[in-house]
């Protein structure tokens, strides 16, 4: 029986779909070694305990607050000094994060405070032993590696998406706890967080991304990929690197090796070739359809559902059929 | 100014990749080796600096094998200043092994420790805010773009769906992530004045290990496509699977 810390990441006062995710994983993980705590740790403006309860549904026996009207953004050495220290109070087995942008500045920052070894951007997990072994695609996804990591406490970051946030809820008691640092003295000091224009659903909480490539010919064509990501209703757009470096959409859309890694449910490749780069971004989705007018593009090779054709053609109809296969 | 550039040498990511019989480690034969991408905007980065100053030095440090120094050299021919080896026959998996290495290397002397955002290879991005960490320097990490002024400097950090703007002092550690800048090509007389440059090889004081590879395998291969359809007719049979089969509609 051991207990798990899961840091629970919120953003402008909300806690985050990945906030749930590394509870819910830190809950499995309890319960695989007999049963033991689930504490979470939520940083941010006050105003955050309200929602910290949220997290009982997902497993969370204690929720630590930390509110401070210095922690509004993300404020590195604070909350670092906060979850080490929090961490070094407990005696966790394992500590969860998420390899999301601040998870991924986070977590290596706790890790080198607590001399404990780190498995970064995990898509599966399991205690064995004084062990825990993780998967974790490496080689721009065309390996994958499982890692042996030992040591107490193992920290874990866990890809977004990869893990679903099963529910399994517990009454969280809400402990309001201070911040280890003075977030005011951080040298670090995050001046501004601008929410991208006209971003709808984040591309790493979105259960469907609808993306687009070259295929699309011009910048005024993704507004047929917009359509269907709408028709979906829960989609958020992605690009490949040949889209945003053209300009047609902004660089944070850009799903790949250098962009982002998202695992949805469905992934929808719109005139998207399939270079290795893209690849590495999207293959560990669950379901990939691709459409693309070339029957020899290596995206089928991944892909699930595909269909050939003019995508000019296809997407209007797929937009229309969806729209109504969601209303029936 | 002093600017330390971190670079990892590895394998060329375009190639197929094969496990070897241990079942832990790639097969070597046929592998080609290269500076990992991010390290490139780095050092890209941190050339400019040096060249809009006027003046300074940009040193190359690397934990690896002797192979690494090739790596190395193209950084050399690039424009660095010089370069240091930490020689380590293997590299161990482990971030905080290689961070103390580096951290051991790197202590006093520099205004900036830049990073790319991530080996890509092992694909973990960790390695840069833990010499940070064991420097006690601050750090922005997966910056993409960046303004240096006296002693303090400004870096924008995209997140998901957002962006945040980040001011720090110096002397600071920063990891790079692409598109900052576009890495120069070596010229002949780079690669020429490289091979004086000076490269001075030490023994890695590597941590603790308590990350290791258990094992590696190539991802299952999807086995194609379930359903291939062709053209605006294959749409409703596509929607009808989407619903029953992948269950996500």
């Amino acid at each position: 029986m051991a207990d798990m810390f899961a840091f629970a990441e919120a953003r402008s006062g909300e806690l985050r779909k990945v906030a749930f995710e590394t509870v819910a994983a830190a809950r499995r993980a309890a319960d695989a070694t007999g049963g033991g705590q689930v504490h979470a740790l939520v940083m941010g403006a006050p105003g955050l305990s309200p929602h910290a309860e949220a997290l009982g549904r997902f497993g969370a026996d204690v929720v630590m607050v930390v509110e401070h009207a210095g922690l509004e953004r993300y404020a590195p050495e604070a909350f670092a000094a906060t979850a080490a220290e929090r961490i070094t109070g407990g005696s966790y087995r394992a500590a969860f994060f998420s390899a999301s942008a601040e998870g991924r500045d986070l977590a290596p920052r706790v890790a080198a405070r607590l001399g404990a070894g780190l498995a970064s951007d995990v898509t599966g997990f399991e205690v064995r032993g004084d062990a825990v072994l993780v998967e974790h695609p490496a080689y721009t996804g065309k390996v994958l590696v499982t890692l042996r990591l030992t040591g107490t406490p193992a920290i874990v970051s866990l890809r977004p998406g990869a893990l679903p946030a099963v529910e399994q809820p517990r009454a969280a008691r809400i402990e309001t706890v201070p911040p280890a640092a003075d977030p005011g003295a951080g040298r670090v000091v995050v001046t501004e967080l601008a929410q991208q224009a006209g971003a709808t659903l984040d591309l790493g909480e979105a259960p469907v991304i609808v993306s687009g490539g070259r295929g699309l010919r011009a910048a005024e064509h993704f507004k047929l990929v917009e359509d269907l990501a709408a028709a979906f209703g829960n989609a958020a757009v992605g690009a490949t690197r040949a889209v945003t470096d053209d300009g047609w959409r902004p660089a944070t859309d850009q799903i790949g090796q250098t962009g982002r890694v998202v695992s949805p449910e469905l992934y929808v490749a719109v005139g998207i070739s399939g270079a290795i780069q893209h690849l590495a971004g999207m293959r560990t989705a669950r379901t990939i359809v691709a459409i693309n007018k070339d029957k020899d593009a290596p995206i089928f090779k991944v892909a699930d559902y595909g269909i050939v054709g003019d995508l000019f053609e296809v997407v209007p109809r797929l937009t229309d059929e969806v729209r109504k296969a969601r209303s029936s | 100014m002093k600017i330390a550039v971190c670079i990892k040498r590895v394998p060329d990511m375009e190639l197929r990749f094969a496990i070897a019989g241990d079942r832990k480690s790639l097969e070597q034969s046929g592998l080609k080796y290269d500076m990992s991408d991010f390290d490139g905007y780095a050092l890209e980065v941190a050339l400019q600096l040096i060249e809009k100053q006027g003046s300074g030095e940009v040193v190359l440090v690397t934990v690896g094998p002797d192979g690494a120094q090739e790596t190395l050299r193209k950084g050399l021919a690039m424009g660095a200043t010089r370069a240091v080896q930490l020689k380590a026959d293997q590299v161990p998996v482990d971030g905080l092994a290689v961070a103390h290495a580096l951290a051991a290397e790197l202590g006093g002397g520099y205004d900036l420790i830049l990073f790319g955002r991530m080996a890509t290879d092992t694909a973990s991005g960790t390695v840069g805010p833990m010499v940070a960490e064991l420097l006690g320097l601050p750090c922005v990490t997966s910056i993409s773009h960046l303004e240096l002024g006296d002693r303090r400097g400004t870096a924008r950090r995209d997140l998901e769906g957002a962006a945040e703007t980040v001011q720090f002092p110096l002397p600071a550690v920063l990891t790079i992530d692409e598109g900052i800048a576009r890495p120069r090509l070596a010229t002949l007389k780079g690669i020429m004045a490289a091979k004086k440059k000076p490269l001075e090889v030490k023994p890695a004081a590597l941590g603790e290990v308590r990350l290791t590879v258990e094992a590696m395998a190539l991802p299952p291969e999807r086995s194609g496509p379930k359903f291939m359809g062709e053209g605006v007719d294959a749409v409703p049979e596509l929607v009808q699977r989407l619903r029953t089969e992948a269950k996500v509609l």
